[in-house]
């Protein structure tokens, strides 16, 4: 066959899908090249964005670097480290939030309100924000609308932060095609890259987040054995443990208690961050941090902070054993270990894992960098321009359900290749009952309340029969995203049964949808700048395709006044162009599409000719 | 949720089980194990030939591979390929495949503490003493509780060699008192690896509170 036909006059190409890794400090984008996965830089040509969101006394949000500068300056309106709130409750973060400078609003049990001065933001509203700046960024790069997308997570997370992983994304307007376990989207970049075969292991150690993961790569597949991991141990809790010791120093130096200040508190953070991050390459540090006319300054040696940072680094290690032994190997069996994550850098680290896997850690791909370039390669797999490829990931956490006593009885097992399920078989206990209740929880310990409660789900107006007669098929299923759904059948009958789901913790479907509602009122302030950019980036393709239609042999056939007419819309759309009115700009668009109209034709008429021709130039 | 004889988008007779052999139309699962995976209803199976297929029917259902397909073809690519994940894990397990295949051919569960095998009496009574012992004097109950360890994992291998043997027996003459016999072997095997979880469990209580 011939070479194909393109003629593309101002008609959109194929929308790109882009990969996400929606980070605790940092979050990036990548997409699919020819060549291979590439980062998508923002419109100043950084490549991270800091997970930081801020809310203005306007209810103006500002979102990465910019930020990340107001964080300082109003830490009581500056959101960070969303991550490590999303899928909680109130209960579980009361600790952890008084090391945050903003505050919770206390009006729902199972879904955190951040308090912005007034406003109130649930976590993956503000994740949506910053899933909204990438969606920007790359469409700005692409120059078209960007509405799909692979995001990443934790191996470890559970399934309501998964869940409420997805709601984000559909609150800042992207389809999630996909989510993706971080060490696994690492595991996808590196074999791609590498075309490794044989068992490796992923050690993630982000800003929040702990994963270890072990898979076998064969023949294009990827197949994850076992995960592990722990949802809360990363650099933040080293970044904490560093601050709590300065403000202990400034406290017997400067006579001061800083705990309360949170802009102190914030310009310290920077302060032991900036250390932390320059033991990675030198032996010895200052942490320097001035204030109110004052100057704090401590030295920090390598080994004194390797001996504090102790604890947190053997708490990556039991982890790992665990995932060694769920996938049935021993340490000689790995024969590569990969590092993910900008805690990786930290020497102590590498130390550690070095000598758990007796191995030497890869670190070629940028820690910090991989796990986008991975979900950008899974969204090249879902796009089918990866056709040998496929992941086959686990599910991290055990499945089941409250039985009699609180005691767990459990249906799918942690390590699961997924998509997996399970059915049971409920009955009723009494005569007559018309609803029968299932609590589904998450974990690996034997009673229910000590594990994580996912969802209670209601078998509703069953045919009332005498006690035990009711013969109800559950059917349990965990998708390719480790997101649990339950269907229900009726066995005596036959027909489907419904079911409601009240979810534990986080969003229900009817608070997700008022989110995205919600969004717009943030997102009007900037329509109208976004419908003029959008008419722009329709403008630039429609004059790209003119401007090489008029080099072409067709253009000549055109009769002059035709040419003309051709010429003066051209210019026309070049003028309204800087126009803030994208009607304006769009009308002209349209016109010169009109005029254009029997050029294109002419032109597909000679390709096809071309093409029957045998393809003769 | 049985294969339908017909395929569900064209009305041809579905002569593959996974997809249309006229339309290529994805089907519903076939909720068997064994057929799934195109074999034989066996006890013995080569573990490679399985990941083999494991994989190849994997590339083919993935729900990764049907992301723009129809609805019902999605269903049936995440139902099926949940299905595939499960027989799987089941089939390249051979006491997960043995107590299936029981299941299959209509004997009833295997059935663990209903009834405790004789032949492990002595077995039970034997790892009682010497955990009681054990828990006493850590120090001198432990020769007894390793000698006990040592012959809890020489009946796990008879049971395990009992086993191997019953499966090519089975696969090739198909007599029903054969799986009996299996059934009784799991069932003695079961109650061992319980003996063993026990005794380790006393083992590491121990090591973790040292003296």
């Amino acid at each position: 066959m011939s070479a194909p036909i393109q003629i593309d006059f101002g008609g959109a190409a194929r929308p790109p899908i882009i990969g996400i890794d929606l980070g605790t400090t940092n979050s990036l984008a990548a997409f699919m090249d020819l060549t291979g996965p590439r980062i998508i830089p923002d419109p100043d040509g950084r490549r991270l964005t800091p997970s930081v969101v801020h809310c203005s006394a306007e209810g103006e949000i500002t979102v990465g670097e910019a930020a990340r500068r107001l964080l300082v300056e109003q830490p009581e309106r500056t959101v960070y480290s969303v991550k490590r709130l999303m899928g909680k409750g109130p209960a579980d973060v009361e600790q952890e939030l008084r090391l945050f400078p903003f505050r919770v609003a206390q009006d729902s049990p199972s879904v955190i309100r951040l308090d912005l001065g007034g406003r109130r933001f649930t976590p993956p509203e503000i994740s949506a924000f910053i899933l909204g700046r990438l969606r920007r960024n790359a469409e700005a790069f692409f120059g078209q609308e960007v509405r799909q997308a692979v995001i990443t997570v934790p191996a470890y997370f559970n399934d309501a932060q998964r869940q409420a992983t997805k709601d984000a994304g559909r609150i800042a307007g992207l389809e999630v095609l996909r989510l993706v376990n971080e060490p696994t989207a690492a595991a996808l970049a590196y074999g791609l890259d590498k075309r490794r075969e044989g068992i490796v292991a992923v050690y993630d150690l982000g800003g929040g987040t702990f994963d270890i993961s072990i898979l076998r790569l064969h023949e294009g597949i990827f197949e994850v054995l076992a995960t592990n991991g722990d949802t809360h141990l990363g650099g933040d809790d080293i970044d904490n443990l560093l601050l709590a010791i300065a403000l202990e120093d400034l406290a017997s130096e400067w006579k001061r208690d800083l705990s309360e200040d949170r802009v102190a508190v914030q310009l310290l953070r920077r302060a032991v961050v900036a250390a932390k991050e320059r033991l990675s390459f030198v032996p010895v540090t200052t942490i320097e941090f001035d204030y109110q006319g004052r100057r704090y300054q401590r030295e920090l040696t390598r080994p004194h902070f390797e001996q504090l940072i102790a604890g947190i680094v053997e708490r990556t290690l039991g982890p790992c054993r665990n995932a060694l032994r769920d996938a049935q190997l021993k340490v000689e069996q790995i024969d590569e270990v990969v590092l993910v994550g900008g805690s990786t850098r930290i020497p102590l680290v590498r130390q550690a894992v070095r000598n758990l896997f007796r191995a030497e850690p890869h670190a070629e791909l940028n820690p910090e960098e991989v796990v986008a370039l991975g979900a950008a390669v899974q969204a090249g797999i879902l796009t089918g321009s990866l056709q040998d490829k496929l992941l086959l990931d686990v599910t991290p956490l055990s499945l089941g359900i409250e039985t009699m006593g609180g005691v767990v009885e459990r249906l799918i097992h942690r390590n699961s290749t997924i998509p997996a399920s399970a059915t049971q078989v409920f009955t009723t206990a009494v005569d007559g009952q018309r609803n029968v209740l299932i609590h589904v929880v998450q974990g690996e310990r034997e009673l229910a309340r000590d594990c994580r409660s996912l969802a209670r789900f209601e078998l509703k107006e069953l045919e009332p029969l005498p006690a035990g007669m009711a013969r109800i098929e559950v059917r349990f299923l965990i998708d390719a995203n480790g997101i649990l759904s339950v269907s229900a059948r009726d066995l005596r009958t036959g027909r489907e049964q419904s079911v409601e789901v009240k979810p534990s913790y986080g969003l229900t479907d009817e608070q997700v949808e008022a989110m995205i509602l919600e969004s717009y009122q943030y997102a009007r302030q900037d329509v109208r700048e976004r419908q003029v950019r959008e008419a722009r980036l329709e403008a630039d393709r429609i004059l790209a395709a003119v401007e090489k239609a008029r080099l072409d042999e067709a253009y000549l056939e055109l009769s002059e006044a035709e040419r003309e007419a051709v010429e003066q819309a051209l210019n026309e759309l070049l003028m309204v162009y800087h126009a803030e009115d994208h009607l304006l700009i769009r009308a002209h668009i349209e016109k010169l599409n009109q005029v254009t109209a029997r050029l294109a034709e002419m032109m597909m008429n000679r390709a096809v000719r071309a093409a029957l021709e045998g393809n003769k130039p | 949720m049985d294969a339908p004889e017909s395929c569900w988008h064209c009305g041809q007779p579905a002569a593959e089980s996974l997809f249309c052999t006229y339309c290529n139309r994805l089907q519903p699962p076939a909720p068997d194990y064994f057929r799934f995976f195109g074999l034989e209803p066996r006890l013995e199976l080569d573990p490679e030939d399985l990941q083999r297929r494991y994989y190849e029917l994997s590339r083919r259902l993935h729900p990764d591979r049907f992301l723009s397909a129809t609805p019902a073809e999605r269903r049936y690519s995440l139902e099926g390929t949940a299905i595939l994940n499960d027989a799987y894990r089941v089939l390249r397990d051979p006491v997960a495949r043995a107590e299936y295949l029981l299941r299959r051919e209509g004997l009833e569960e295997v059935s663990p503490g209903r009834r405790t095998p004789a032949e492990l009496l002595r077995e039970i009574f034997e790892l009682n003493e010497a955990l009681e012992a054990f828990r006493e004097d850590p120090q001198a109950g432990r020769a007894e509780l390793e000698r006990t360890r040592e012959r809890l994992s020489a009946l796990r291998e008879q049971a395990d060699a009992e086993l191997a043997r019953l499966f090519r027996l089975w696969d090739e003459r198909r007599e029903r008192r054969l799986l009996e016999e299996v059934r009784s072997v799991l069932e003695r095997r079961r109650y061992v690896s319980k003996l063993q979880a026990q005794l380790e469990e006393a083992l590491s209580d121990v090591g973790a509170h040292p003296d």
